[in-house]
C-alpha cells in the first residue's frame, strides 16, 4: 500500500484542470516512476493524487499540417523509440531515452514526467533543449506555448501552476529538417543509473559536406536545470568541418555551463566531461550528417 | 475510510473483478486478491524487476503501478505460463537446464521479461539480451546462466538450436 491520502482518476484533460482547481494540495500522477518512489521514500507521503494516466488522448507521436511534430506528454519512453515519425525525423530522442533505466521503467516513464519534473540530468531533457521544443501547456485559461528555454526555472521547479497540465511536446520542422544529432549520456553503470552528465548536439551541414552551417548543443545535470552553451554554437556554426572546430567547439563549452560537486563527481571532472563529451557528440553527428571529421 | 474502487481486468486469461483499496498497488492485488505469490516484493521502488508482469504484452514493475490502473486490462503473471496438465514452461525449463536458478527470488521477474522478449519473435545478440534483461538483479548474481538460459531457449523457438 502506498501512503496516499486520495486518488481522483481524471477522465479528460479539462476533468483534471477541475480536479486539481478543486484540490489544491493535490499532486499529477502520469506514470508514477517518479511520484510513486517518493511517496515509498516518504517525500510525498501522505499527498492527494490526481492521476492522468487513463488518458488515452495524451499518447502518441503525430505530425501537424505544417510539418510539427507533436510529441503527446503520455507516450513512454519505449513507444518514444519504436515511433517511425520519431525515427525518421529526431531519432537521436528515441536513442537518449532509450538510456533511460532499464526496460520495465521504459514501458511505464512518460515524456511529459521526464520534463515536469524539472530534473536536471532527466535523459530526454538535454536534447529536447538542443530541438528547440517548445511545450504547450493546458489550463483553467486555456493553451498557452512556452519554449522549453523558460520552461525550466529552477531544479525540481517548472513554470507550470498547480492547475496547468503539460499537453504536448513541439518540435517545429525548422528545428528538425536537415538536422542529425548524437547522445552521450555519462553514467557509472549502462543501466539503471542516473546521469553524471548528458550532452546532445545536433548539426546541419552544406550541401558538400564541408561546412557547419548550424551547430546546436544542450547539456543536463552542466547546472541546475538543463541548458544550451552559446558559446560552443557561436564556434561551430558557419565553420568548416575540421578538427580544429570540434576542439574549439569543446572549449568555448566550459565557457558557459556551471556545473557543481555531488556524491556523483566534482565540478572539475564534470567541466572535463562538458568539454570531451561536446567534442565526441559533435564528431558523431557530423557523422551522421555524411560529414568527415 | 478506505478509499475502494472496482477493477475488472484480465488475469492469466480469466476474467476477474474485485473491489480494490486504491493506495493498493499491482502487486499488492495480484498477491493479495489472486494469490500470485510469484510477484515478488524486492525493493517496492522499481529497482529490481522482482515484481515483474505483463500488461497488455508489455513489462512494468507491478511495485510502482497504482492497481486501479489495471481496470480493463490484460495482466500476465509467470503463472500463466503453465501448461494445461500444469506443466512448466520452455523458458522455465531452460533456466533449469542451464543452472539459473539459485535462491530464486528474482526468478519470477525474469522470466516474465523472457517472455516478453519472446513474443517479439526477434533474434537477438548476447549484447541486446543483456540490455533487455537489465532491469533486473539477481542477489545471487547468477546473470551469466541466466542470459545462456534466454540465449538458449530464444534459439530454440527460432529453430536455431
Ligand atoms: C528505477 C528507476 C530508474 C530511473 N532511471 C532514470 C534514468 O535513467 N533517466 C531518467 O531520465 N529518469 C529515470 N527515472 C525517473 C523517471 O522514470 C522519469 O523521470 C520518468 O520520465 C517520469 O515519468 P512518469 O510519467 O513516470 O512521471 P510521474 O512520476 O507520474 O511524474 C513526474 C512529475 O511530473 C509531473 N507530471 C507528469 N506528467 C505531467 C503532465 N502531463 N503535466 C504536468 N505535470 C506532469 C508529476 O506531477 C510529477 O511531479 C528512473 C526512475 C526509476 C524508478
Ligand atoms: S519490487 Fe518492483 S522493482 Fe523491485
Ligand atoms: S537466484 Fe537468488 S536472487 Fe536471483
Amino acid at each position: 500500500m502506498y501512503d496516499l491520502k486520495a486518488l481522483y482518476e481524471a477522465n479528460s484533460v479539462q476533468n483534471a484542470i477541475e480536479l486539481l482547481s478543486a484540490h489544491p494540495e493535490a499532486k499529477i500522477i502520469a506514470g508514477g516512476s517518479d511520484v510513486l518512489v517518493q511517496m515509498r521514500e516518504g517525500r510525498l507521503a501522505g499527498k492527494e493524487l490526481v492521476s492522468i494516466f487513463k488518458l488515452d488522448e495524451l499518447r502518441g507521436v503525430s505530425m501537424d499540417g505544417d510539418g510539427t511534430l507533436r510529441i503527446l506528454p503520455l507516450t513512454s519512453f519505449s513507444h518514444i523509440t519504436r515511433d517511425p515519425l520519431i525515427q525518421a525525423h529526431i531519432n537521436v530522442l528515441g536513442e537518449a531515452v532509450d538510456m533511460v533505466g532499464g526496460p520495465q521503467i521504459r514501458n511505464i516513464g512518460t515524456i511529459g514526467g521526464n520534463t515536469c519534473n524539472g530534473v536536471t540530468s532527466a535523459d530526454s531533457a538535454a536534447t529536447l533543449h538542443a530541438y528547440d521544443a517548445i511545450m504547450e501547456i493546458t489550463g483553467p485559461a486555456g493553451v498557452r506555448r512556452v519554449p522549453i528555454r523558460e520552461f525550466y526555472i529552477s531544479a525540481g521547479k517548472v513554470v507550470l501552476s498547480h492547475e496547468e497540465l503539460l499537453t504536448a511536446i513541439l518540435i517545429s520542422k525548422e528545428s528538425y529538417e536537415g538536422y542529425k544529432g548524437h547522445y552521450i549520456k555519462y553514467a557509472m553503470r549502462n543501466a539503471m543509473d542516473i546521469a553524471t552528465l548528458t550532452c546532445s548536439v545536433n548539426v546541419k551541414l552544406s550541401a558538400d559536406k564541408k561546412t557547419i552551417e548550424d551547430a546546436r548543443i544542450a547539456y543536463g545535470v552542466a547546472g541546475p536545470v538543463p541548458m544550451r552553451t552559446p558559446s560552443a554554437e557561436a564556434a561551430a556554426k558557419g565553420k568548416p568541418v575540421s578538427a580544429e572546430t570540434i576542439e574549439a567547439f569543446g572549449e568555448a563549452a566550459k565557457l558557459d555551463v556551471n556545473p557543481r560537486t555531488s556524491w556523483r563527481a566534482t565540478k572539475d571532472f564534470r567541466l572535463h566531461l562538458v568539454g570531451e563529451l561536446a567534442k565526441r557528440a559533435l564528431k558523431e553527428a557530423i557523422k551522421l550528417n555524411g560529414g568527415e571529421a | 475510510m478506505a478509499q475502494m474502487q472496482l477493477v475488472k481486468c484480465t488475469v492469466n486469461g480469466e476474467y476477474r473483478e474485485t473491489m480494490v483499496d486504491v493506495r493498493a498497488s499491482l502487486t499488492d492485488m495480484l498477491r493479495n486478491d489472486y494469490s500470485l505469490t510469484s510477484v515478488k516484493k524486492g525493493c517496492e521502488v522499481g529497482e529490481c524487476g522482482a515484481c515483474t508482469v505483463l500488461v497488455d504484452g508489455e513489462a512494468f514493475n507491478s511495485c510502482i503501478y497504482l492497481a486501479v490502473w489495471a481496470d480493463g486490462k490484460n495482466i500476465r503473471t509467470l503463472e500463466s505460463l503453465m501448461g494445461a496438465d500444469g506443466a512448466i514452461s520452455d523458458i522455465q525449463q531452460a533456466f533449469i537446464d542451464e543452472t539459473a536458478v539459485q535462491c530464486g527470488f528474482c526468478i519470477p521477474g525474469f522470466i516474465v521479461t523472457t517472455a516478453e522478449i519472446l513474443e517479439t519473435g526477434k533474434e537477438y545478440t548476447r549484447d541486446e539480451l543483456r540490455k533487455l534483461l537489465s532491469g533486473h538483479l539477481c542477489r545471487c548474481t547468477g546473470y551469466e546462466n541466466i542470459l545462456n538460459a534466454v540465449e538458449k531457449v530464444m534459439k530454440q523457438r527460432l529453430g536455431k538450436a
